[in-house]
C-alpha cells in the first residue's frame, strides 16, 4: 500500500471510530425516499435531536432499495444493535428518539430488521428480509450503509482499494485484462463486452481521451443508475478512474439528467472530495497517472442517452445521434477518442480489480457474468431496487423478492428493458436473468427496469403508452423514426378509438420493419419492440379492441392524456410575438 | 425601465459566469438560466450566444429542442405529473384528468390566474412510489386524484410563490 493511501485509510479508520462512538441515525434520502416523505422525517429528527440537546450523527444515506418500506430509518447506539424502522411517520419520531436514542431500547413495534442477529431482539436480520434474501450486492454493496457525502465513509468500507492496487501493482493493460477475464458486459442496453470496448480506446492516440459515464437513464421505470450515484457515488468515480488508467484516458465526464438533484449534488460533492484527497487530478496518490472528472448536465431528451447523441449534448448541442463511422473510440466528444459506459458497468470495476476477474465469473451464467441490478415497479407487493445474480429466474426476482402482485394474483405481464425493450407474458417469466435468454424471449434486460402488470392492465393500452413515449421522444433527425413513431401512434390511437382499419396490425409490422432498417439509432431501430411483443403475446386483447370494439380489462384510458411537443412549441410562438413587440 | 432591463441582463450574466462550474456550453448556460429564472427570456438567448460565441439561431435551436425549456415565466407553482409506464399502470391518467379539471386546463400550460403551471414528466425516477407527482420540484408518491387535488388546493392556499426545493 502506498504511503499516501495508507494515510487515507488510517484517517478513515479514525473517522469510523469517532462515528461509532456516538449514536447514529441513518435516513434514506434518495428520490424514492423523498417521494415517500423522507424529508419530513429528516427534519423531525433534526428538531428532536436538537430539542433534546443530543450528540448524534444524522446521516443522509442513499437507498437500500426497499422502496415499499420507505421512509426508512435506522438507529444505532454505540455498541448496540443497528435497528431498521420502516414506513416511519413524523409522529413516530419523538418516541424513536426518546426510547431508542436516549433510553437505549429499540422500539420493537416499528422495527423491520436488525443488521446482525441480536438474541435479545425478536427481529429478522436485514439479509433475512424477503426482498434481501438471495441478493448479491456488488455495485450496491455500500448503498444505504455509508454516507455518500463523506469520502472517508467509503474508504473505511474498503473504497479506493481497487484503485490503489490498479495504480501501483498493475500495468494499465493488466487492469483491462482483469476486466476481460471477468466477462463484464455493458449494463446500458446492448450488453457489449466492456473490455473489448476499452481495447478500442487503448488503441487511440492521446493525450486527451475521454471516459464517459452515462447516467442519462431516461428509461421510465429504471432508477438504478441514479440509485448508485445517490447511495455510493465514489464507487462510480473509482471505476471511472480505473477505466481511465486502463485505457490511457485523461478525462472523465459523468452525464446526468438535469432536475434530479440528489444524484447530481452527491456526485459533485464526491468529485470535489476526491480532488481534495488527490484521488483525482494530477499524479493520483503520487503515481504518474493524472485524471480529471466533471459532471455534465443534460436537459429533457431521451435520445441524449444514446452514445453519440450524448456527445452532442456534452458539447452543448441538440441531442441528435451522429452518423457512424467514425466511431467514438476514434472521434468522440470534442472530436477526441472516447469510451462510453453505463454507470452500473463502471460501478462493478473497483470490485473486479480488487477481487480479481476470476471472482466475478463465479457469479452469473455462462455468458452473463455478475449480477443484474433490477428496478421493480408497477403492480407489485414490494417495489424497489435489487441486485441479484444473473441466472436467477425472472419469476424468482419478481415473485420471491418482489412479493409478486398484491393479493396473490398472478403476474399478467412484465415490461422490461425500458420503452425500447419488450413486453413479456406472465407465463413466460421462468426464463433466467440472462442477456441472451431474455433477448431470445423478446424482452431485453436493458437497463434493468421491470414493470409488473396484473390482470387490470390492458396490453393494447400499454402498447399505446410506450409508442406515445417513443413518438414524443424521437429527436427528429432521421425520418424513419420521426415519421414512423408518429404513424404508429396514429394507428394505435385509432385502434383505441375503436376505429381500426383493416390491416392495421400488418401496417404496424411493416412500419416497425422500416424503422428498424432505416433509423439512425436504437430509438427508431428498437421502437417497435414493445408493440411487436405485445401483439405476439396478447393477440386476443388486440382482437378484442380492433374487432369487437371493447376493452378486455378493467383499466383502460379512452381519453389518453399525453404531452404534445407541438403544444410546447406554442411557447415559441409566444416568444416570437414578444420579439416582434 | 431601462435600468430595470440592465439589472435583468446583469443578473443573467452573473448567473452564467458565477453558477457554472466546468465546461461552459450553450446547453449548460441555458440550464443555468433556467435554474435562476425558471424560463429562458430573450435577453438570455442573446447573452448565451455572446458568451458561447454562437449565433442566437444556434442557441434558439438548442433551447427549443430540450423539452424542459420554456420562454415565458411559469406560474407561481409548477406541478408535474409522471406519465411513465409504472405510474400509468397505477393510475396516472386519472391524476392528469383530475389536474386538468381542478386547474381548468386543456393540457400542459399555465392557469389563467398564473398560479399554476402543469407539465408532464416522462419519469420522475421514484417509480417504486408510483404514481408520482411533483410540486415545485418536491416529489410526492402513492398519489391519488383526491390527494393531488388536496395538495394543489393547499399550495394555492398558502399564497406563496414556489421555491425550488432540494430533491
Ligand atoms: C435512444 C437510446 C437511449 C439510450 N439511453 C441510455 C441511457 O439512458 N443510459 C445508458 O447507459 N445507455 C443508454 N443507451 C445505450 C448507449 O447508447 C450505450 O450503448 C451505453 O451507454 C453503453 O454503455 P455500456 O457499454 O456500459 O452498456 C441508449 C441507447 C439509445 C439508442
Ligand atoms: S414511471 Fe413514474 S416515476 Fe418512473
Amino acid at each position: 500500500m502506498t504511503k499516501a493511501f495508507q494515510k487515507l485509510v488510517e484517517k478513515s479508520k479514525a473517522h469510523l471510530e469517532q462515528i461509532q462512538s456516538k449514536p447514529r441515525v441513518r435516513i434514506s434520502i434518495d428520490l424514492s425516499g423523498l417521494a415517500a416523505g423522507a424529508l419530513d422525517i429528516l427534519n423531525t429528527f433534526k428538531d428532536e435531536v436538537s430539542a433534546n440537546k443530543l450528540d448524534v450523527t444524522i446521516s443522509e444515506v442513499g437507498g437500500l432499495g426497499l422502496n415499499y418500506a420507505e421512509p426508512l430509518v435506522d438507529i444505532q447506539n454505540p455498541g448496540g444493535p443497528r435497528v431498521f424502522y420502516n414506513n416511519v411517520t413524523p409522529d413516530q419520531v419523538p418516541s424513536l428518539v426518546r426510547e431508542h436514542l436516549i433510553e437505549g431500547n429499540p422500539v420493537l413495534s416499528g422495527a423491520m430488521a436488525v443488521e446482525t442477529r441480536d438474541p435479545s431482539l425478536d427481529i429478522p436480520t436485514l439479509t433475512e428480509l424477503p426482498m434481501m434474501k438471495g441478493q448479491v450486492r456488488i455495485a450496491l454493496r455500500n448503498a444505504g450503509h455509508i454516507d455518500p457525502s463523506d469520502i472517508l465513509d467509503y474508504i473505511a468500507a474498503g473504497g479506493y482499494n481497487g484503485l490503489n492496487k490498479g495504480l501501483f501493482e498493475m500495468e494499465p493493460s493488466a487492469v483491462q485484462e482483469e476486466v476481460a477475464k471477468s466477462g463484464l458486459r455493458g449494463r446500458g442496453g446492448a450488453a457489449f463486452p466492456t473490455a473489448t470496448k476499452w481495447r478500442f480506446l487503448m488503441g487511440s492516440p492521446g493525450p486527451i481521451k475521454y471516459i464517459l459515464g452515462n447516467c442519462e437513464e431516461g428509461d421510465p421505470g429504471a432508477f438504478n443508475d441514479k440509485g448508485i450515484l445517490e447511495g455510493d457515488p465514489h464507487t462510480l468515480l473509482e471505476g471511472m478512474i480505473l477505466a481511465g488508467y486502463a485505457t490511457g484516458a485523461s478525462n472523465g465526464i459523468v452525464f446526468i439528467r438535469h432536475g434530479h438533484d440528489t444524484p447530481i449534488e452527491r456526485t459533485r460533492k464526491a468529485i470535489a472530495q476526491a480532488y481534495a484527497n488527490n484521488l483525482l487530478g494530477e499524479n493520483i496518490l503520487g503515481s504518474d497517472f493524472s485524471f480529471d472528472v466533471e459532471v455534465s448536465l443534460v436537459g429533457e431528451s431521451y435520445v441524449s442517452g444514446e452514445e453519440t447523441a450524448l456527445m452532442e449534448s456534452i458539447e452543448g448541442k441538440r441531442a441528435m445521434p451522429r452518423y457512424r463511422p467514425p466511431f467514438p473510440a476514434a472521434y468522440g466528444v470534442w472530436g477526441k477518442p472516447s469510451n462510453i459506459n453505463n454507470i452500473k458497468t463502471l460501478a462493478y470495476v473497483p470490485e473486479i480489480v480488487s477481487r480479481g476477474g476470476e471472482w466475478f465469473t463465479t457469479i452469473g451464467t455462462e455468458k452473463s457474468k455478475g449480477t443484474a441490478i433490477l428496478c421493480l415497479s408497477g403492480t407489485i407487493e414490494r417495489p424497489g431496487m435489487i441486485e441479484v445474480p444473473m441466472g436467477m429466474t425472472i419469476r424468482e426476482a419478481v415473485e420471491k423478492l418482489g412479493g409478486g402482485v398484491p393479493g396473490g394474483k398472478p403476474v399478467k405481464l412484465l415490461q422490461t428493458g425500458g420503452p425500447l425493450g419488450g413486453v413479456l407474458r406472465g407465463d413466460k417469466i421462468d426464463i433466467p436473468l440472462d442477456f441472451d435468454a431474455m433477448a431470445a424471449a423478446g424482452a431485453i434486460l436493458g437497463s434493468g427496469g421491470i414493470i409488473v402488470g396484473d390482470d387490470t392492465v390492458c396490453a393494447v393500452d400499454l402498447a399505446r403508452l410506450l409508442v406515445a413515449f417513443c413518438q414524443y421522444e424521437s429527436c427528429g433527425k432521421c425520418f424513419p423514426c420521426r415519421l414512423g413513431t408518429t404513424h404508429l401512434l396514429q394507428i394505435l390511437d385509432r385502434i383505441c378509438d375503436f376505429k381500426a382499419q383493416p390491416g392495421d396490425l400488418d401496417l404496424m409490422r411493416q412500419l416497425g420493419n422500416d424503422m428498424q432498417v432505416g433509423s439512425l439509432c436504437g430509438h427508431g431501430q428498437l421502437g417497435f419492440n414493445p408493440i411487436k411483443s405485445s401483439i405476439e403475446y396478447f393477440p386476443d386483447e388486440f382482437a378484442a379492441v380492433i374487432e369487437e370494439k371493447r376493452w378486455p380489462t378493467k383499466n383502460y384510458f379512452p381519453d389518453f392524456f399525453m404531452p404534445d411537443r407541438a403544444k410546447r412549441n406554442q411557447q415559441t410562438e409566444t416568444f416570437s410575438s414578444l420579439r416582434r413587440a | 425601465m431601462t435600468s430595470e432591463k440592465t439589472d435583468f441582463r446583469t443578473t443573467i450574466r452573473q448567473s452564467l459566469t458565477a453558477t457554472q462550474n466546468g465546461t461552459v456550453t450553450i446547453l449548460s448556460s441555458l440550464l443555468a438560466v433556467e435554474d435562476l429564472l425558471g424560463y429562458i427570456p430573450l435577453e438570455a438567448i442573446e447573452e448565451v450566444a455572446s458568451l458561447t460565441n454562437s449565433t442566437t439561431n444556434e442557441v434558439w435551436g438548442v433551447a427549443s429542442f430540450y423539452t424542459n425549456f420554456r420562454f415565458t415565466p411559469p406560474g407561481d407553482h409548477v406541478l408535474e405529473v409522471c406519465w411513465g409506464p409504472s405510474c400509468h399502470i397505477l393510475g396516472a391518467q386519472n391524476i392528469v384528468k383530475e389536474v386538468l379539471g381542478t386547474l381548468n386546463l386543456q393540457g400542459e400550460g399555465d392557469t389563467e390566474d398564473h398560479t399554476f403551471t402543469f407539465k408532464y414528466n416522462t419519469c420522475l425516477a421514484a417509480c417504486g412510489q408510483a404514481p408520482v407527482i411533483s410540486i415545485d420540484h418536491q416529489l410526492m408518491g402513492r398519489m391519488t386524484p383526491e390527494k393531488t387535488k388536496e395538495r394543489i388546493l393547499s399550495v394555492k392556499a398558502t399564497g406563496e410563490k414556489g421555491k425550488r426545493q432540494n430533491g
